[in-house]
């Protein structure tokens, strides 16, 4: 049993973890202090001021969350002046903060919103003073609204010490202060690798998502285009919570139904290019292994993570996969592929991603993804956006039944659902790489060394008499970790998984908001339901893929592949020019 | 006195970091040493040129994100050329009352310029500051390193004159 | 050993030199060397005397007459007349505003009679920059005999004194050694903390230039009792002098040995650095000036813990303000049982004030706690100039709170000025005549907070612009009632909810002024009057300075 203290709270015993803060205190005696800033995954701030209590003998009011409990110490978390501080903080700022809530992105998501509306906050007593500062739509992906930001600096720790890119800081001070980038840049020219968490954790509208809801809107309303959907792995089992439902539910049916209510022509899935990326990406390890060629070899799905190595690692960049990440390879093939046989001109096929993530956005646009002739991807949605469509068409997602991809890229294996969680793409790789170099059947398909929210994980898996090592790692600032390890020439690993967001990318910046690590578990328990669930739960026995070898590509890493399915990579600057 | 680094020939400016990596030479070995290389690397440009950032950063091991936040809270540092002579008139209470508005305003009669901005030759800039802890010879003023006390507004020209 | 058969200390503290007194020495110089006087008659530069506005002050010892005023030109005559003949020179001589009369010699003005100088003992009397001055005048003693008690007994008797941190809080200053020596760990620092910025305070800057050794003492003795071998001065990059006096100093003292490794043989090692700061008010405060001598924004910390326990990259650190540390060498030489004969029972020993505003003696002196406010400002301050009325005092400066008159017999200390609704802080005294507006005044103070947040908690941010702006449309003769309603919501709630004691004290000083002088607030609002005249509205007094590109306009 953990050293306890007893204390008082709102006239109540109550006790204690000896350390912990009277918030946490307070809550698990089912009493609630309002926050703004706290976020269960981040260090205590205490900026905001808005879980004032008093403490017995304190000359001022304290800060819940931060301040430490004792023994017979005397709190209350409800008084008049208490009400009056709280109250007061929170007018203050939303006397600088715009009250455009109506056409904001977080409008009904906002946890200022939120706030005021707990707290019946309903005058406007302070003189406004709203920010002047300038919007910067720079980004492919994401959009930030200094005067939206309340400084809670969340996203800059995300950014600064989970992400270790370093792009988000408080700039100036007093009344000045606010998050910023160097130089006031846009973040296009921030060395900002669009991954997308400070998105995901920030408080209000400050740092959003770039809005293709109008674009995709247009291509569905437009009867001479062909509209094609895909869907990431992870999405299917976060989508729900757009609509209320529990983190963790899986609602891969509903979500094919919602798609086609909204007007897609045909929805497929990403999960058949997952499978198709361990095909081309264990025949990539294999061929290295065997030619000497250069090791460890790392995965290129995520493409914050890859934009983060062009800038911070450019020297590992022939590690890197040349397998396009599943949503690219999907849209080359969509509009090669799948034209040819659907006999679609593919000028007039859109291609659009429901994806976890912000980064796809920009990875959507990079230049050197147009082997087909086309743009691969035209537009990208992160499933905020897709919650935002599905709400605004009126669709009852929790209703909807359960429905079917359509073929023939709509079909997939369980190996493709785990891409969604950090370690998958691993674990699905191995299973294809084993049964490729032995010949033989692998019992046990799950491989646990390489799941879960570790920072970094390992494992070593024996095929055939080679024993492959591998690692991996997801959040950019554990993938910073094994880079110095490659990079110092440290690591003797075959494999390395590396997924941008933290926990993969069921953690991706576009998921639904709140994203925390209790409820990226969830998620990640889902994803592995998903994959137990599947008929077939290895790549290399996908029918579809293995037609498609037959039909189109011949086989993997061949001349057809390398055209559409690979691409090059580009060193950049790791400061702002 | 402010050197425009973006500005100078690329000999020159090359020349001119040699001396930057110089002072983080100097200090980046010392714990917390980023405020001391700031400082010297505004001694000598007059501000903080940004192209001086990147081998401050590389050398700390921190992103240049965190030097402008450090460079844009202190008071002392100017992330862009500033006047040639910086004037610092001190606006708190021991100063006001004795006649600081006064000598800002015949400043602003000599000069032409509002605090936080310099003259269009880049000889001056203003800024009104926070006490300098000369409030026995109130009001007082700065002007680059040089301490005036008892300042009046009619002592301003002869003040600035003696700087030209 | 040179004796010489008379001194002529010249003061060069800031003041006095910025009222000319290079050009004093070096005539003075010139002139006794000129005479054949040079190895009779030493001239020794001093720092702050602490009559600032009668500068530039000189006193010629042995008889230890003041000269004010002094210009190059008197100079012929101060050496002709009283270095030569024995004379004193009349008009250059001080005069008491109670009584016209020259005043003959120092130890003879009410000016000095109702000080007590233990910190400022030497300041205007040695040479600052020499070493051997320090010395003489008992200098490094203290630490030689604390190396020999041993830190168990400085401890105890710094605790005895009774001493309390003069930065502003008042914390027991033995209480916090202490700590810092029950610490655990192998790595301790010491920081003092000269980031001097409190509107109308200068104290720090003047006992630096005039006595610098006697904080290296300090800093050294602290160290020793508490078991660190580092120390920094943390110090505003604006104090040019008191920078180079400090480090000559600790140049000397090293090669003496008094710094560095084995001092005095006796074991103990200790060595001070010094950093400066780069502008910003908040870094006084203890936890922010530990960001920023870190190289980070300097933004406070959350307290717990307390910085004897994370102190300084993470370290045990015992941090003192500069005029704390001046008090330990008297007290490890002369004893807690001296020191607590001077001051009151709660709050033993003297206070450094800096007196600013409209009063006749401008300056730094050193009375002993509980002094009351009426003897500061008329009897050593000599009262209001010009024949006006006192309107209010504001000490402890722009966190401090203002008094008026009905107040003027408050004893000055820690817990009597808290009690009156004030504090006592730095030390600073700020004096106001009847001719200044006091919603104007506030308007001033509300500028410096706003200028001075660090803006990290939202009360402070948020809280010091609206003040700022509420103020603003007072003095713009736009305010309203509505308006007073909410500077009462916002101090309630900048002083309680804020996240350091910056932004805790911000209302203290404007709330006063609302306290003592409503009607005035209230011509403003009602009449869109100004009693005093000074505000003239639309505009009035300053505007608020352009905002640099890419900051958030308001």
């Amino acid at each position: 049993m953990k050293d306890q203290v007893r204390l008082t709270i709102d006239g109540r015993e109550v006790r204690a973890d000896r350390g912990s803060s009277i918030l946490a205190a307070a809550r698990d005696a089912g009493i609630t202090i309002p926050t703004l800033c706290h976020h269960p995954d981040q260090r205590v701030k205490a900026l905001c001021r808005i879980c004032v209590v008093e403490v017995e003998r304190s000359r001022t009011l304290q800060a819940a969350c931060a301040f430490p409990i004792a023994e017979d110490m005397v709190v209350r978390t409800r008084s008049p002046a208490i009400r009056e501080a709280r109250r007061t903080v929170l007018e203050l700022i939303i006397a600088r903060h715009p009250l455009d809530c109506l056409q904001c992105a977080r409008n009904l998501h906002c946890e200022l919103q939120t706030l005021a509306e707990r707290m019946g906050v309903r005058e406007a007593n302070f003189h406004r003073l709203d920010s002047s500062i300038e919007l910067d739509t720079s980004s492919p992906s994401l959009v930030r609204e200094p005067a939206k930001c309340i400084v809670c600096r969340r996203c800059v720790e995300a950014c600064q010490e989970v992400q270790q890119v370093g792009v988000l800081f408080p700039m100036h001070r007093g009344a000045d202060t606010v998050v910023g980038t160097a130089g006031d840049r846009g973040l296009l020219d921030a060395v900002c690798t669009m991954c997308g968490q400070c998105s995901l954790i920030c408080p209000t509208g400050a740092i959003t998502e770039q809005d293709h809801t109008r674009q995709v809107w247009e291509a569905l309303g437009d009867p001479k285009r062909h509209v094609v959907v895909q869907t990431a792995p992870a999405t299917r089992v976060t989508i729900g919570e757009e609509f209320g439902m529990e983190p963790g539910s899986i609602v891969t049916g509903k979500l094919v139904a919602a798609l086609r209510r909204l007007g897609f022509d045909r929805v497929f899935d990403t999960d058949f290019t997952a499978d198709l990326t361990i095909l081309e990406e264990a025949h990539e390890l294999l061929h290295r292994v065997k030619e000497g060629g250069v090791l460890p070899l790392i995965t290129s799905c995520s493409p914050g993570w890859i934009k983060y190595v062009e800038h911070f690692f450019p020297q590992l960049l022939p590690h890197l996969s040349s397998c396009k990440s599943p949503q690219q390879m999907f849209g080359a093939l969509a509009k090669t592929y799948y034209a040819e046989r659907a006999g679609i001109d593919p000028a007039d096929i859109h291609v659009v991603s429901i994806m976890p993530c912000t980064a796809k956005k920009f990875e959507a646009g990079r230049p050197e993804m147009t082997a087909s002739g086309y743009a691969d991807v035209d537009a990208v949605l992160t499933s905020r956006e897709l919650g935002r469509m599905l709400r605004e068409a009126g669709i009852d997602f929790a209703d909807l039944p359960e429905e079917e991809y359509d073929l023939p890229l709509g079909i997939s294996t369980g190996a493709a659902a785990i891409f969604g969680a950090s370690g998958g793409v691993m674990e699905a790789a191995l299973r294809t790489a084993y049964e490729t170099i032995t010949g033989s059947t692998l019992e046990v398909l799950d491989i646990t060394a390489v799941r879960g929210l570790d920072g970094i994980k390992e494992a070593a898996i024996e095929a055939g008499g080679l024993v492959v090592k591998a690692a991996v790692g997801h959040g950019l600032g554990n993938a910073r970790r094994l880079c110095e390890l490659v990079a110092g020439g440290a690591a003797d690993y075959h494999f390395i998984e590396i997924m941008g967001c933290p926990g993969g990318c069921i953690g991706g910046g576009g998921q639904p908001i709140p994203t925390t690590n209790a409820i990226r578990q969830r998620r990640i328990d889902a994803i592995y339901q998903v994959d137990r669930n599947m008929p077939i739960r290895k790549s290399h026995e996908n029918q579809v893929v293995k037609t498609l070898y037959a039909e189109f590509l011949g086989h993997p890493l061949g001349e057809k592949s390398h055209q559409l399915l690979h691409t090059h990579y580009q060193p950049r600057e790791r400061y702002p020019a | 006195m402010s050197v425009a680094l973006e500005k100078l020939p690329s000999q020159l400016r090359e020349q001119r970091l040699k001396e930057v990596d110089q002072v983080i030479l100097r200090h980046r070995d010392r714990p917390g040493a980023l405020l001391t290389i700031l400082t010297e690397i505004q001694d000598l440009f007059g501000y903080l040129p940004e192209a001086t950032f990147k081998p401050v950063a590389q050398a700390l091991g921190i992103p240049v994100s965190q030097i402008w936040g450090v460079a844009t809270f202190y008071t002392l540092f100017n992330t862009r050329p500033r006047g040639r002579h910086m004037i610092r008139l001190c606006e708190n209470a021991p100063c006001h009352i004795q006649g600081t508005v006064a000598v800002l305003e015949a400043i602003q009669r000599e000069l032409g310029i509002a605090p936080g901005e310099d003259t269009q030759d880049g000889e001056w800039g203003l800024e009104l500051v926070s006490c300098l802890g000369i409030c026995g010879v109130a009001p007082a003023l700065m002007i680059d390193d040089q301490v005036y006390g008892n300042v009046r507004p009619e002592a301003i020209p002869a003040i600035l004159d003696s700087h030209r | 050993m040179h004796l010489y058969r008379a001194h002529v200390l010249v003061c060069a503290g800031t003041n006095c030199s910025l009222k000319g007194h290079r050009a004093v020495r070096d005539a003075l110089t010139r002139e006794i060397v000129g005479r054949g006087l040079g190895d009779e008659i030493k001239v020794v530069e001093t720092g702050c005397f602490g009559l600032c506005e009668q500068g530039p002050t000189i006193v010629v010892y042995p008889e230890g007459v003041l000269y004010c005023r002094v210009k190059a030109e008197d100079v012929p005559d101060l050496v002709g007349i009283h270095l030569l003949k024995g004379r004193r020179v009349d008009r250059l001589m001080y005069r008491e505003p109670t009584r016209p009369v020259a005043v003959q010699t120092v130890p003879e003005l009410d000016y000095f009679r109702k000080q007590v100088r233990v910190v400022l003992d030497n300041c205007g009397v040695i040479d600052p920059d020499s070493l051997e001055e320090y010395i003489g005048h008992g200098g490094y003693t203290a630490l030689a005999r604390a190396l020999e008690d041993g830190p168990a007994r400085v401890l105890a008797e710094v605790k005895a004194s009774g001493l309390r941190g003069r930065g502003g809080a008042g914390f027991p200053a033995g209480l916090k050694w202490e700590f810092g020596a029950k610490a655990p760990g192998p790595i301790k620092y010491v920081v003092c903390n000269a980031d001097e910025g409190e509107p109308g305070t200068f104290k720090d800057r003047l006992i630096l230039e005039g006595d610098p050794h006697r904080i290296l003492e300090g800093m050294a003795i602290c160290g020793f009792a508490t078991g660190a071998r580092q120390g920094y001065v943390y110090i505003r990059g604006e104090y040019g002098l008191s920078i180079s006096r400090l480090e000559h100093s600790i140049r000397n003292a090293r090669e003496l040995g008094l710094l560095g490794e084995n001092i005095f043989n006796s074991g103990f090692s200790f060595d001070v650095e010094v950093r400066f700061g780069a502008g910003a008010y908040v870094c006084g405060e203890e936890t922010a000036l530990f960001e920023s001598l870190e190289g980070k924004r300097g933004e406070p910390r959350i307290k717990p813990p307390y910085p004897t326990e994370v102190g300084l990259f993470g370290r045990p650190t015992v941090i003192n303000n500069v005029e704390t540390l001046a008090n330990i060498p008297a007290i490890v030489n002369r004893g807690a049982a001296w020191y607590r004969s001077i001051g009151t029972d709660t709050c033993p020993g003297t206070k450094v004030f800096t007196l600013t505003g409209d009063i006749v003696n401008e300056g730094l002196i050193e009375v002993p706690m509980g002094m009351t406010l009426r003897e500061v400002i008329y009897d050593i301050g000599g009262g209001i100039p010009g024949g006006r009325r006192f309107k209010m005092a504001q000490t402890g400066g722009t966190s401090g709170g203002c008094l008026p008159e009905s107040l003027l017999d408050v004893p000055m200390d820690y817990d009597k000025l808290a009690a009156a609704g004030s504090a006592l802080g730095s030390g600073a005294l700020l004096v106001m005549d009847d001719t200044h507006c006091i919603v104007d005044v506030a308007r001033v103070f509300a500028r410096f907070f706003l200028h001075e947040s660090c803006g990290q908690c939202a009360p402070c941010r948020e809280g010091t612009l609206q003040l700022h702006h509420i103020l603003d449309r007072f003095t713009a003769g736009r305010g309203s009632r509505e308006d007073l309603a909410l500077l009462g919501r916002l101090a309630k709630t900048m002083a309680g909810a804020s996240l350091c004691p910056l932004g805790q004290s911000v209302p203290l000083s404007i709330m006063t002024t609302l306290k003592h002088f409503e009607p005035e607030y209230l011509a403003h609002i009602d009449d869109r009057a100004c009693p005093a005249g000074t505000c003239r509205p639309p505009a009035g007094g300053m505007k608020p300075a352009a905002a640099g590109n890419g900051r958030r306009g308001y």
